[in-house]
């Protein structure tokens, strides 16, 4: 048995790492989503230039041809460093989809534009997990009609992937097509963007998977993007965990550093208590989705439902340990914070997926 | 025990109610409501009518322009569940009226109350509290700003940080280190400082929920007179916690709970996901009706801690649990209300769909302030364990060899 992260993808990690923090570190992060309209300033450019975009594509059309773990790790990475990139959609979510359900027409022609990172996809699937009334699409005379809420990278979607009738058809629509009105949506994580789609008998460009087929790409799409906003949370609780520590051991009250007093040593045990089991089980839900597809679905929904409960614990015990300072704005670890407090409510909240993962254990209907 | 509410208490009730079905257009909307040092116009006149009825500064004598009732707390209750239940406005409040005002009765002199707490209480004059500096957090006793005495004057020299409404305030009750040669506790006096004094400057700090609502301000041989004191030289200490007593029930605030879980409620009835009401969701129902436990013990706690307090008792650890449990609940509170929003509520800043102005949020993060400020989670736990429970300090760490 050998229950670690490859030497590539140690490989794959630090240049993330380093690449960020050098290039994009939270106080250029600051500077760029200052700016509304969502320019990144060049980073997901930078980033796809490091073969993010084309993880999971396969050689053929570009991409790097890897797992689901390897694009975890970078998501933790990405998250980490609290990077503006539409990593969920676009580099996760939409290839997975087309991998699984395209033909091979339909693959050839999108994916070398995903593996480059000029295509950026925002996946319309919140509804899946949470329909508000009023919210949802449906397909009249093979045109799209509805609307999808919360769709990640949505603003600077150059096409969406809309899941309708339950999940059984994906649909991919050009974001400039008849009948497509995007509006910007603001949450608390300014690292991310997000809209609200509304199709008018908008044209669909592509069925993928074709009439009713594709129940199982929607499937697998969710559970890659549950386990990638797992990793999401793991990177961004783990970098407030570093910094926690970090100012544990340089600031003083009471002429002694604080990290020698038993209560903030215990906050920040707690909290790597829970965050290192919590990295195995997204290792290991990442590597089922490829390697063990009798549990991936169950993995992925607790993984995100786990991560979920103590991402947030983590967030707010690392302000805690800054004290005042923790809770202002130039302090930046409210970058993270909110972050993960947006992870938790995508594609599911915790007690949704709980309740999946007992139906899918046939432990209820 | 004696809980029951005569006749004399149900028409008091009838006369609250009474008030605010006549007056409830006049009360104005939740919000902060301050300018330049002063509540708004509309917050300031309902504040008037509200005194003036002995709903507000209800117990605060008549000389100092209180309405001067006996202490009831069986009204002081009613009073805080008819306006809780009809959603209006209570008055003016913040640091002067629920920090400052308490600690001039108990330690001001003839003068200060007769000057400060008529027009604290009116709305007319804000304050803020300067206690915390960059070097003094949960250590205050260390505060470094001095006080040096010049004539008849003390002049001010330092910075103070973290101070709440600093920017619109009008007056600060601070702590300053008058007698360079006393030790850290004995060192330390009580002023009440005018915030436009020459030589204070105030820079304010955007907090994580994106406001701004707390401040650094530095001061440069800034002048008061000696007379701003509270108490005597050395004794600011002393006074300092006094009113951090009262910052703590402040914080924790029963009927601020109490408000939060009937905003929930209201939340959970409405919101629907999936074709039903997030109330039918059995996981969040459950949750809120914990919450509704705790806001239920809190509620009776701060009668009970009331009630000893009236009687000069002091209640021992029981009262030294209200900051850190209250804030806790608070934070939670406003945890399951985004919960119930699900990814709605992550919404912000007046974004397309966002619920209740994105209060969920905002008051999620500031909750987590109010567990950090007023003495830290961990500094509640050290007073309750050692001061509460007789439990020895944690010792010093040993000077190397
Ligand atoms: C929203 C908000 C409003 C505020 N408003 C005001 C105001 O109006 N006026 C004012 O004067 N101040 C105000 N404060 C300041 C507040 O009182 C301090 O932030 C607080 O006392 C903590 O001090 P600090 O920030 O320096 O943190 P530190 O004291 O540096 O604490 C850092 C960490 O170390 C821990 N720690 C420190 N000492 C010990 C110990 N002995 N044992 C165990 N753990 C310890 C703390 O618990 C914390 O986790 C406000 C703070 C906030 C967040």
């Amino acid at each position: 048995m050998d229950f670690a992260l490859s030497e590539e993808q140690e490989l794959l990690a630090s240049t993330l790492r380093r690449y960020l923090d050098e290039e994009c570190p939270i106080t250029r992060v600051r500077e760029l989503v200052a700016d509304a309209a969502g320019n990144d300033g060049g980073t997901w450019k930078a980033l796809c230039e490091l073969g993010i975009a084309g993880l999971l594509i396969p050689e053929e059309f570009g991409g790097s041809e890897l797992g689901l773990l390897d694009a975890a790790v970078a998501a933790e990475c990405l998250a980490w460093g609290g990077a503006p990139a539409p990593f969920l959609g676009t580099a996760v979510m939409a290839p997975v989809a087309l991998c699984e359900a395209g033909s091979p027409e339909q693959r050839a022609r999108w994916l070398p534009g995903l593996a480059s990172g000029s295509t950026r996809v925002g996946v319309a699937a919140n509804e899946l997990a949470s329909r508000r009334d009023g919210a949802g699409v449906e397909v009249r005379d093979g045109r799209l009609h509805g609307t999808a809420l919360m769709v990640e990278g949505g603003p600077d979607a150059n096409f969406f992937l809309v899941p309708t009738e339950a999940g059984t058809r994906l649909a991919w629509v050009d974001a400039q097509a008849d009948g497509v009105t995007c509006k910007r949506l603001t949450t608390i994580d300014r690292t991310r963007g997000f809209a609200e789609l509304h199709f008018d008998a908008t044209p669909v460009a592509d069925w993928l998977g074709g009439e009713g087929g594709a129940r199982r790409a929607t499937q697998r799409m969710l559970d890659a993007g549950r386990v990638i906003l797992a990793a999401d949370i793991l990177g961004a609780s783990e970098r407030t965990l570093e910094l926690a520590v970090a100012y544990a051991m340089q600031r003083k009250q009471f002429e002694r550093i604080i990290g020698s007093f038993q209560a903030v040593k215990h906050m920040c045990a707690e909290m790597v208590a829970e965050l290192e089991p919590a990295r195995s089980l997204v290792w290991y839900a990442a590597h089922a989705f490829d390697h063990v597809p009798e549990e991936a679905t169950v993995t992925a929904l607790h993984a995100k439902a786990h991560l979920s409960e103590i991402g947030p614990f983590i967030v707010r015990t690392a302000t805690e340990v800054h004290g005042g300072i923790g809770f202002t704005d130039e302090q930046n670890l409210h970058y993270w914070f909110k972050r993960v407090g947006v992870d938790r409510q995508l594609l599911g909240a915790p007690e949704a997926l709980r309740e999946q993962a007992a139906r899918e254990q046939g432990w209820i209907e | 025990m004696d809980l029951s509410y005569g006749p004399e208490y149900e028409a008091f009730r009838a006369e609250v109610r009474a008030f605010i079905a006549a007056h409830k257009d006049k009360a104005p909307r939740a919000g902060r409501g301050v300018t330049a040092g002063k509540a708004h116009k509309a917050v300031r006149e309902w504040q008037g009518l509200l005194i003036e009825n002995g709903y507000a500064a209800r117990n605060i004598p008549k000389q100092y322009g209180g309405y001067g009732a006996p202490v009831d707390i069986l009204k002081r209750v009613i009073i805080e569940e008819e306006f809780n239940s009809a959603g209006v406005s209570r008055g003016v409040g913040g640091q002067g009226p629920e920090m400052l005002v308490p600690t001039l009765l108990e330690h001001g002199t003839e003068e200060q109350k007769q000057r400060y707490i008529g027009p604290t209480i009116r709305g007319e004059m804000i304050w803020c509290q300067g206690y915390s500096e960059p070097g003094s957090g949960s250590d205050l006793a260390s505060v470094q700003t001095r006080a040096v005495a010049d004539g008849d004057d003390f002049l001010l020299t330092g910075q103070k940080i973290w101070t709440t409404t600093a920017h619109e305030s009008q007056m600060m009750f601070g702590l300053f280190r008058t007698e360079a040669e006393a030790s850290k506790h004995a060192g330390l006096s009580y002023l009440l400082v005018p915030m436009d004094t020459p030589g204070i400057e105030v820079r304010p700090l955007e907090t994580m929920t994106g406001d701004t609502e707390f401040n650094e301000v530095f001061f440069t041989e800034a002048r008061v007179p000696q007379t701003s004191i509270v108490g005597q030289r050395g004794e600011g200490w002393k006074i300092a916690n006094a009113t951090l007593t009262h910052e703590r029930n402040m914080l924790a605030s029963a009927a601020v709970l109490d408000g939060g879980l009937r905003n929930l409620v209201r939340l959970m009835e409405k919101e629907r996901v999936n074709g039903g009401r997030v109330m039918d969701s059995p996981v969040l129902r459950d949750r809120l009706l914990r919450l509704q436990s705790r806001v239920m013990a809190m509620k009776y706690h701060s009668m009970r801690m009331l009630t000893a307090r009236l009687k000069g008792e002091f209640p021992g650890v029981s009262a030294l649990v209200t900051k850190l449990t209250g804030c806790e609940v608070s934070h939670q509170l406003n945890a399951l209300g985004i919960d119930a929003l699900g990814e709605l509520g992550t919404l912000y800043e007046g974004s397309p769909r966002e619920r209740d102005g994105g209060r969920w949020q905002s008051q999620h993060m500031f909750t987590l302030g109010l567990i950090i400020g007023g003495g830290t989670a961990q500094i509640q736990k050290n007073i309750i364990s050692e001061r509460g429970l007789g439990m020895p300090r944690e010792p010093k760490p040993q000077a190397r060899a």
